[in-house]
């Protein structure tokens, strides 16, 4: 009787072993699979060409496998979103855990939550058909497809996540650290500004490290409303290709392994996935260098 | 019923005299430790928690169907100790131990020891009520029920019988099926011990069981302890030297991880033997 | 006469009532941002929103196309999905808090590489199913390969939110059952499991909400956009309503917006009804605990 529960105590922990090794396993499939193929890519690809050709055409002749319109329009969509998201994301953080009252909190909070939980298709169509129109019309000149509008959708998709890691870092922080404070005669914007903001300055960085590198993953909002047209170009009313909008636009049509198109798709997503990574270290290296305790 | 009572006279009569210290032993009471059967024998014990040495050659025998009090300022081991006899430190990671305790001349601590086994026949009481979040019936059940048992009829007089033990059941009787948590903090620490009892243990570890009670609650516990004495061996941590006397045959005292003194309660309280006892139960102690 | 103190107070209280309204006006800027995108998408798509449209075939004809055979392909993804994922993620998160020694470098890689992993865009999973699922293990661009992929997606999110609710489990509860001489297994089943429940459900729901609005890893695998069947198997080809809605999306005609926004619109109940479904779960839990 006992020694069966032991084989099964045994046999469980051995399960469960298992399961959490899949998480190791994915990890190392991601890099497997990624850098295989680009390993491939590049025998054929000069890596050198890949990163500082400005002309992508891997599917016209002549072919050519420049990479940085695609990283420019990506770096683009990153930078114009987190205009968005970075300030406005910062400044619920501080309303919410500063200025706001428990009453109002708990009816924020689930909106911000309903608006990250949105799936980023809403997000796309949100921008085609509402955020495009209206730039139209105050800027005739914009493209249907534009920098500017899927910026803005991802902005506003991702400023809940920063308010939510912001507000997290500020909540953190004793009371007894503001009521010094205010115990002095200080303002909430002086205690906001002087003590909060310092003290959680580090989580707040991390915050927008994050935002950024969800920007620069996000797919289907740049699918649908960023254009599909890799022109190096700066013009934030103009149309582009993200990475993602390339990886999207090219798996819509029918890709055969081997073929020199399924090596591209794999090279462009090994460099996003390098990219991303970075960052979420950084994120991660930024939160862990300089924690305040209390 | 009027022999129990009369039991419980005799005992206030024992804990009053008790408690003037200097009142000469009765020799009728005084009870000869050669006759009785030892229960539980700890040999050179030594405890390492990570780096900390917190039990150092501890020996202690421990007697059958007598209440043995653990005492000393925090810190000093006691509650390590009684974790050691059901080997519960083992759930806490970086624990080394060595010696021997012997549990009706068995070896608990050898790795070929039944852990399952051990607590089954030792029961464990904490020092917070911990009930779990689950109706009075299901805690009561919960130890035999994973023990194999199904059949709903010996389950029933299973709680029945834990429950009356535990003086639980008048109380709970209509409500068998509400959840534990509506209980008081004294009857849900009778309910702790109740869900002990279901699964037949000999011996009971009471790790500072009233500390989270008030007065009255710790009072009703008390009277079941002594109830309790016939059947089971207990084993009580206390930092309360007054509950020490009140209730308990035998005494040790813990300081730093060894045992400085050990005996009958009411020796160890009357005449200790040895300086740091005496600091410690006259409150010279910090 | 106002002395220099007054009015230095004076334009310190006024600072702070303006950062006031500017943080206020933020927090009005979002909920107005969401009340803007659920309006264009009701007024665009409510008036195609019928029965038929729910039992509908896609279609070249937007008054006769419908989203059935993407809802039934939503559905079996995501059936399959909380099938695999679940029982993964919640069994990781009891090995990572239960059984793992938390000191040893095994357990602090693990935790890394989960955190990582949470941060891998969906897109890149999409790659990682398309050459291990649909091409390496032949699974094709089936169900099964796209309810792995999306596994492996969700996964590092269930694993956490499971984390956070097994640690919340009071020590002295499990010291209880382990007293009693019951088994590490056993104390899972019978205390720990249970008391976990409401968070693990709550976490495993908002994950698997995810799954289910996720398009971009599923059109990285070959989930096909113009299915006209029902599918009958984890081995059929399949589309999901996301991937429906993105199609129409992209086509220019108007009226294919407005049946992308009816589409939207089933997603959006559906989302909504899944984490209604979380909240009184939860609710039920809870009252059975107190």
């Amino acid at each position: 009787m006992n020694k069966k529960i032991k084989q099964k105590e045994f046999i469980i922990e051995k399960t469960l072993l298992l399961f959490a090794g899949i998480t190791i396993i994915t990890t190392i499939a991601i890099i497997l699979t990624l850098f295989g193929e680009s390993f491939l890519f590049f025998r054929e690809i000069p890596i050198w060409d890949f990163l500082t050709g400005t002309t992508w055409a891997p599917t016209l002749k002549p072919r050519s496998f420049g990479v940085l319109p695609l990283l420019v329009g990506t770096l683009m969509v990153a930078l114009f979103s987190s205009i968005i998201s970075l300030p406005l994301g910062l400044g619920s953080a501080i309303y919410l855990s500063e200025y706001s009252n428990k009453k109002a909190r708990k009816v924020i909070k689930p909106i911000l939550e309903l608006l990250a939980g949105i799936p980023s298709i809403v997000y796309g169509f949100f921008a085609l058909t509402f955020i495009t129109p209206i730039i139209k019309q105050i800027l005739p000149q914009t493209e249907i497809f534009n920098v500017a509008s899927a910026s803005i959708a991802i902005g506003i998709m991702t400023l809940p996540m920063v308010a939510s890691l912001c507000e997290d870092a500020m909540m953190a922080i004793p009371d007894s650290v503001r009521n010094g404070a205010y115990a002095l005669g200080s303002t909430k914007m002086e205690v906001a500004l002087k003590i909060i903001l310092p003290s959680t300055a580090t989580s707040i960085a991390s915050a927008f490290v994050l935002a950024i590198s969800r920007a620069i993953g996000e797919t289907m909002i740049v699918a649908i409303a960023a254009g599909q047209s890799p022109m190096l170009n700066f013009n934030p009313l103009a149309s582009i290709q993200t990475m993602t909008g390339f990886m999207v636009n090219l798996s819509l049509g029918d890709i055969q392994q081997g073929t020199i198109e399924y090596k591209t798709l794999f090279a462009v997503g090994a460099m996003l996935f390098m990219i991303t990574l970075i960052m979420n270290l950084i994120a991660k290296g930024i939160l862990h260098r300089n924690k305040v305790r209390y | 019923m009027i022999e129990q009572e009369e039991n419980k006279q005799q005992k206030n009569d024992r804990i009053k005299s008790r408690l003037i210290l200097n009142k000469p032993k009765n020799n009728e009471e005084s009870i000869n430790t050669s006759k009785e059967n030892i229960k539980i024998e700890c040999k050179d014990i030594d405890f390492h928690y990570g780096t900390n040495h917190a039990l150092k050659n501890v020996n202690l025998q421990i007697m059958e169907n007598r209440i043995t009090a653990l005492i000393g300022p925090s810190g000093c081991g006691k509650s390590t100790f009684i974790r050691t006899i059901n080997r519960m430190y083992e759930h806490v990671v970086d624990t080394k131990i060595e010696g021997t305790i012997h549990l009706d001349k068995e070896n608990v601590l050898a790795p070929d020891y039944d852990v399952t086994e051990l607590r089954k026949k030792v029961g464990m009481v904490f020092q917070k009520p911990n009930p779990f979040p689950k109706s009075i019936y299901e805690n009561v059940i919960y130890g035999p029920r994973k023990h194999g048992l199904k059949n709903k009829g010996q389950l029933d007089l299973i709680v029945e019988r834990s429950l009356k033990k535990a003086a639980l059941w008048d109380e709970v009787k209509d409500r068998l099926h509400t959840s534990a948590l509506g209980l008081s903090g004294g009857q849900q620490q009778r309910l702790c011990i109740a869900r002990c009892l279901a699964v037949d243990p000999e011996v009971l570890l009471m790790d500072e069981p009233t500390s989270a009670l008030d007065p009255i609650a710790t009072l009703k516990i008390e009277d079941l302890f002594q109830a309790l004495r016939e059947e089971y061996t207990i084993v009580i941590v206390t930092h309360s030297m007054q509950q020490a006397a009140r209730i308990s045959d035998n005494t040790a005292f813990f300081l730093n991880g060894e045992i400085i003194e050990s005996g009958l309660t009411d020796d160890l309280f009357t005449k200790p033997k040895d300086s740091r006892t005496e600091d410690y139960i006259t409150g010279r102690f910090s | 006469m106002e002395t220099f103190q007054q009015k230095n107070i004076r334009k310190r209280k006024l600072k702070n009532s303006i950062l006031h309204i500017v943080l206020a006006s933020i927090i009005v800027f979002s909920i107005i941002m969401l009340l803007l995108l659920l309006y264009q998408v009701f007024s665009e798509g409510l008036s195609r929103l019928s029965w038929s449209f729910i039992t509908s075939m896609p279609s070249r004809f937007p008054d006769r196309a419908g989203i059935a055979s993407a809802l039934a392909g939503s559905i079996w993804t995501i059936g399959l999905t909380i099938i695999f994922s679940v029982p993964l993620g919640v069994g990781t998160a009891l090995y990572l808090e239960e059984y793992a020694n938390q000191k040893s470098w095994w357990t602090k890689l693990l935790q890394l590489n989960i955190a990582n992993l949470a941060g891998v865009p969906s897109i890149v999973y999409g790659m990682l199913g398309l050459a291990v699922f649909v091409k390496f293990l032949h699974f094709n661009r089936s169900i099964l390969a796209g309810a792995l992929t999306l596994t492996l997606l969700i996964l590092p999110v269930i694993i956490v939110a499971s984390q956070e609710a097994i640690k919340s489990v009071p020590s002295p509860l499990k010291e209880g059952s382990y007293a009693l001489g019951v088994s590490k297994w056993q104390t899972i089943v019978g205390v720990i499991v249970p008391y976990a429940a409401p968070g693990i459900l709550t976490g495993s729901i908002l994950a698997v909400s995810r799954a289910m609005g996720e398009a971009a890893p599923l059109i990285m695998i070959g989930a096909a956009g113009y299915i006209s069947f029902l599918p009958k198997s984890p081995l059929d080809s399949f589309t999901v309503l996301p991937i429906q809605i993105f199609n129409w999306t992209s086509r220019p005609q108007a009226e294919f917006a407005e049946i992308a926004a009816a589409g939207i619109i089933v997603l959006l109940v559906l989302l909504l009804s899944m984490n209604a479904i979380a909240i009184v779960l939860r609710n039920k839990y809870q009252n059975r605990m107190d």
